[in-house]
């Protein structure tokens, strides 16, 4: 017999492991009958796994976190023994402020630190003529693309609090809000990027990747209370998602899956933008310039899957340094627990040291130190409060 | 046990967020009702921070099936776009009552302070109103559907008639013979004969 599952995901392309495990029948051969279940917002999915509503999430990476620590919300230990995808995120700017940047560009225009300092003279420009001050949109206060923002802008010598306004918005409203200037640029995941891009209101920046090498972003996640009382069937679900993320990373089987995805009840939009972007290969601005990277969207390759508690730490140490929580020994030790790359080795049938070989163990920032989660305090210091552009 | 608040105590100010106008209507009425007089209804999603700062509310319910739920999540920090934080409606103790409100499709944030006894009637209203809204949504949908069969139905009896030269009558019967044979609808039948008939043509 087989074991019915209620999964929440958001329509994103990183949700793909887990629609091509259904849609695939990648679920179906480990016994799993799993009902996917669509949702609009991240709190939606969050509380819903938390109630029990959902055995398992499409999650981003920090809410898991988040919920473990009961930051921000009512706390509910989350386990995430498997990556759903890492990297993935783009940073798109309006034109405007795109031709802005570039105007005051010393250097390479894919260089972080380059647009960086850049995006520091406009804001301090604009804070001279009087202007309002710049508006990125984001996806969550927990969210990959708060800190990958913060973390970019931050290097260049803007306060992401200070200098500029951050706002949370839905990803299916950051294209109209680019377009209307209510925002004059957003990270967020695909499809919305290339969105923008093909619609003329946005050029791509930045992959998230020019920012940090190897980012968790989104993970299978489960409430720990539900993983203990539910081994095997977790155990059946990580091996059904493992080999669905397979089967989403090779090339030839691209088309295929950016067909299973653009189903209307799946990311719905058109398979041609999906395949560009798991092919990491986007058209970054109107007039047709196209940039592609290896490293744009990992998943089911380069060991993308299995769980890195390291990258749990990079993200704790991202919380604490933008203030949403304090820095402590123990809660680092639990937001480091939530990753399991135990649970993930086990359900494969791998030692933890053939599983150890398949992750590179790096965050690869372009700014501040080689991190060490061993020493936090050391690390944050390091980029210290960021010098305000104010004169 | 309804709205008893001590006589003193001015009636918390309530935004509504919600893109569906009758059931912020129905939730609207019921708070009314209730002796909640400070309500305030948002329909547009366009800036929906700055029109909630503007309004300076109490409480804010949300309707789970809208997007900008997350846009109010950042209401928590602190930052040039929120300047002042406000905590969710969360009682780690109050299981059910959360439960209760995710099943209704309705989540509540409240300012830091406002006390608990003070945010339970509003949210025992707001899920018996929402409640009391999807069941009325299901029956509508279900009496749009029963009128749409019968318009189904009524074209391919019309079919009937014409190519087999039977009675209103016996068109029905051979619908609903053919229909109890095959294991499906009436109208999944009559929708069928609508469709050849339409290749046929």
């Amino acid at each position: 017999m087989s074991r019915a599952l209620h999964i929440g995901f958001i329509p994103l392309i990183d949700a793909a492991a887990l629609i091509v495990a259904v849609d695939k029948g990648f679920a179906k051969a480990e016994g799993l009958d799993v009902t996917l279940a669509r949702e609009v917002s991240w709190s939606n999915v969050r509380d819903k796994l938390n109630i029990g509503l959902f055995d398992a999430a499409h999650l981003l990476a920090p809410v898991a976190i988040a919920s473990s620590l009961g930051v921000g919300h009512v706390k509910v230990p989350i386990v995430a023994p498997l990556n759903l995808g890492l990297n993935g995120n783009a940073i798109t700017a309006s034109p405007e402020l795109h031709a802005a940047i570039l105007h005051e560009l010393e250097g390479d225009r894919f260089d972080p630190m380059a647009t960086a300092r850049a995006l520091a003279r406009v804001v301090a420009a604009r804070r001279r003529s009087g202007a309002e001050p710049l508006t990125f949109g984001m996806t969550f206060p927990f969210s990959t693309h708060n800190y990958q923002l913060r973390f970019w802008m931050a290097a260049g010598g803007v306060d992401p609090d200070e200098d500029v306004r951050m706002v949370v918005l839905p990803p299916p409203y950051m294209v109209e809000s680019l377009a209307s200037k209510q925002v004059d640029a957003f990270c967020v995941g695909d499809p919305w990027n290339s969105i923008a891009v093909d619609r003329g209101v946005g050029c791509i920046l930045h992959f998230a990747s020019d920012i940090l090498l190897r980012a968790a972003e989104k993970v299978l996640a489960v409430r720990q209370s539900w993983a203990e009382r539910n081994r095997e069937v977790l155990a059946a679900l990580i091996r059904a998602a493992f080999h669905a993320a397979e089967f989403s990373g090779q090339p030839e089987n691209r088309a295929e899956v950016a067909h299973i995805l653009a189903h209307p009840d799946r990311i719905g939009v058109h398979p041609d933008v999906i395949e560009r972007t798991l092919a990491g290969r986007l058209n970054i601005s109107a007039d047709g310039t196209v940039r592609e990277s290896r490293n744009y969207l990992l998943i089911g390759r380069d060991g993308a899957a299995r769980p890195d508690p390291v990258q749990a730490a990079w993200l704790y140490a991202q919380m604490a340094r933008w203030k949403q929580t304090s820095l402590s020994r123990a809660a680092l030790d639990a937001a480091m627990a939530v990753f399991r790359p135990d649970l993930y080795d086990a359900a494969l049938g791998r030692s933890a040291a053939a599983g150890a070989l398949e992750s590179t163990e790096q965050i690869g920032a372009f700014a501040g130190p080689t991190f060490d989660p061993g020493d936090l305090q050391t690390y944050l210091a390091a980029f210290g409060k960021p010098e305000s552009t104010k004169g | 046990m309804g709205a008893e608040f001590p006589p003193k105590e001015p009636s918390p100010k309530i935004v509504i967020v919600d893109e569906s106008p009758i059931r912020a209507a129905i939730l609207e009425e019921g708070l009314r009702e209730a002796g909640f007089t400070g309500v305030v209804h948002i329909s547009e999603m366009q800036s929906l921070l700055q029109r909630i700062y503007a309004l300076d509310p109490d409480v804010i319910l949300i309707d789970l099936e809208n997007p900008s739920r997350d846009i109010l999540e950042q209401m928590f920090q602190v930052s040039r776009a929120v300047r002042r934080p406000i905590a969710m409606f969360v009682d780690q103790s109050d299981a059910a009552s959360i439960q209760a409100s995710v099943d209704a499709g309705v989540s509540a944030y409240i300012v830091d302070g406002l006390k608990k006894e003070r945010v339970k009637p509003i949210l025992d209203l707001c899920v018996s109103r929402f409640n009391a809204f999807a069941k009325l949504q299901d029956e509508l949908d279900r009496a749009k559907s029963a009128l749409e069969d019968r318009k189904v139905i009524d074209r391919a009896k019309g079919i009937l008639m014409k190519l087999k030269g039977l009675t209103e009558d016996e068109a029905y019967v051979l619908l609903r013979s053919t229909a109890m044979r095959e294991k499906k609808k009436i109208s999944e039948i009559a929708q069928s004969i609508l469709t050849a008939s339409e290749l046929l043509k």
